[in-house]
């Protein structure tokens, strides 16, 4: 199973050897660390050419404040075709936790986004309407960041 | 005295005005066709809707959050509550992500029950979307028949785990207890009585010419854009897109089951409804075959430092009771990693996104869940389809709002 995916990453690697900073294979499960200015020319190029069709789920994590890089951006990527999974990880640093969108390579990278923005408060360059999902729009903080608290009470107002 | 009512002046300028081309229409959060707390705001040209914008988020209760204040196994129950008309399922995600990261395997019996109350469970959740879906669309009667099938197989769930929806049933390294005396014949009974009921429902529905007015060609999406939508599931199946991930990706045993993949072509209403009514009867076959293969055996995994000990041992053997205090007490430490578990749930896939800092407690826990991604290409759907339709929509994606708001 991880012997086909690593050729996927053989793949990423031939057509740009930047593209690939680490690979990692656990649990049957291989995640590919990639610079997070190609995320989104890694992915059109996994779609249009790996048969990579559908975005399962992208997700944000926090590792605390203390580590650099602080964020992570996981990218679940998924075939209808040969159903294999890949994973994208792009690490983010707390002071400019930007990176491109890839709405514009799969649809349902919006509401995913939107998330991920919204809960940890990592901003995607070029996303067509950036707005918080779950929390209301006048919410301050990102809940999901390892220094926001579990519990308290959050000034609210109808505005 | 006083009304109000007195005071305002007939104003018959304005009704002799046309409707400007444009309205906008906020539909829910208390809309009962919602199925939750959804809000539309749909932007009208007439009874046409031009845009559709959800508006979600009115049940986020921040489960992604607790998650990182407990332990593996308190977790569960906190899965219980997010799609809450398939909480088996996911139970079952939620456990083969951790089991995942700690390598544990799963004994014969146990994988056999959970496939055999999974497929229950989604026969469940589609009496729920059969019912409401119906009802949203002015047909009451199949409501009552539906949820006279789902309270059989509530009724069956509460024997074995106590809990009606809230069953945690499922526990890291196996189930929480052996399924109770007499399980099988409940089962047998209920696989006995439910052809019928299927034919009740065809009867009802299927064959009904007003129920294919109202479904037929309404809310289309193209092939290419459900899977670009990323769309799971029934919603995926109706667009003839063969893929389920019990075949596919499989786990727990599913690729040993014998079952088919209903796919229907067209990708309106009507065909994301054949395939959900097809899929029961799958659900149907997978049941009986599950119940043949229950083998007298262990239902929990062989691994004293994650599966808490039975009643008996602790009382017999001292490690058992020191083993049962620290998993209570402070948990099991997970070895450090990530996981992306992916199960097919009755609505699409569920996956998890597990990530362990090899403490007893997960760093990060995230949900994929099905309703969420399926809700997201509502707008594709309904844009350009009357009010009513968009109801008819809704429906048709089988969306639960507390999977989506977590």
């Amino acid at each position: 199973m991880t012997t086909s995916l690593h050729d996927f990453v053989e793949k990423i690697r031939a057509e740009n050897a930047d593209w690939v900073q680490d690979v990692k294979d656990a649990h049957g499960e291989v995640t590919v660390t990639t610079p997070r200015e190609a995320i989104a020319d890694i992915c059109r190029f996994l779609k249009a050419d790996h048969g990579f069709d559908m975005l399962a789920d992208l997700c944000g994590a926090d590792r605390g404040p203390e580590d650099d890089p602080r964020f992570e951006v996981n990218y679940h990527l998924f075939s209808t075709r040969h159903y294999s999974r890949l994973r994208l990880k792009v690490l983010l640093t707390e002071d400019d936790p930007t990176v491109p969108t890839v709405t514009g390579v799969w649809k349902t990278a919006d509401w995913h986004e939107r998330e991920t923005y919204d809960l940890v408060g990592v901003i995607f360059d070029g996303h067509p309407d950036l707005r918080r999902i779950l929390l209301p729009s006048d919410f301050d903080g990102h809940a999901l960041r390892k220094d926001y608290p579990l519990r308290g009470y959050e000034p609210y107002s109808m505005n | 005295m006083s009304t109000a009512v007195d005071t305002i002046q007939a104003n018959y300028d304005a009704m002799d005005r046309p409707l400007e081309s444009e309205m906008t229409l906020s539909m829910g959060p208390q809309h009962p066709s919602t199925h939750g707390v959804l809000r539309l705001e749909l932007k009208l040209d007439g009874e046409m809707v031009v845009r559709a914008i959800p508006d979600i988020g009115y049940l986020h209760t921040g489960m992604e959050k607790l998650f990182e204040y407990k332990k593996y196994q308190q977790g569960i129950v906190i899965t219980d509550r997010m799609d809450y008309l398939n909480p088996l399922g996911n139970n079952l995600a939620y456990v083969m992500a951790a089991e995942k990261l700690l390598g544990l395997e799963i004994p014969e019996r146990a994988q056999v029950i959970r496939v055999l109350m999974c497929e229950l469970q989604r026969i469940a959740s589609h009496m729920v979307w059969f019912g409401t879906s119906c009802l949203d669309m002015g047909a009451m009667t199949p409501f009552w028949f539906t949820f006279k099938e789902r309270e059989k197989i509530l009724n069956i769930i509460e024997s074995a785990s106590g809990g009606r929806m809230t069953p945690s049933y499922f526990r890291i390294g196996g189930l929480m207890m052996d399924l109770p005396a007499g399980f099988e014949n409940r089962v047998k009974q209920f696989l006995e009585n439910f052809p019928d009921a299927l034919e009740t429902f065809d009867t009802l529905i299927t064959g009904n010419p007003i129920w294919h007015n109202r479904t037929k060609g309404v809310g289309v999406i193209s092939r290419e854009d459900a899977i670009d939508w990323g769309l799971t599931g029934p919603c995926l199946r109706g667009n003839g897109v063969e893929l389920d991930l019990r075949r596919h990706n499989p786990y727990s045993g599913y690729e040993t089951y014998d079952f088919d993949i209903p796919t229907e072509p067209d990708g309106d209403v009507w065909s994301r409804f054949l395939v959900r009514m097809r899929e029961l009867r799958e659900s149907h076959k997978i049941v009986r075959q599950a119940l043949e293969r229950l083998k007298p055996g262990p239902v929990k995994a062989d691994a004293p430092k994650v599966v808490l000990p039975d009643r008996d041992d602790m009382r017999k053997h001292m490690d058992s009771l020191i083993h049962h205090f620290l998993i209570v007490a402070e948990g099991f430490n997970v070895p450090e990693g990530e996981v992306y578990h992916a199960i097919e749930a009755s609505k699409g896939e569920l996956g998890v996104y597990m990530k362990s800092n090899g403490g007893p407690k997960p760093e990060r826990v995230h949900f994929r869940g099905p309703s969420f991604v399926n809700l997201s290409a509502l707008p594709t759907m309904a844009e350009g389809e009357m009010i009513a339709d968009t109801v008819a929509i809704i429906g048709s994606l089988d969306i639960v709002l507390g999977e989506i708001d977590r």
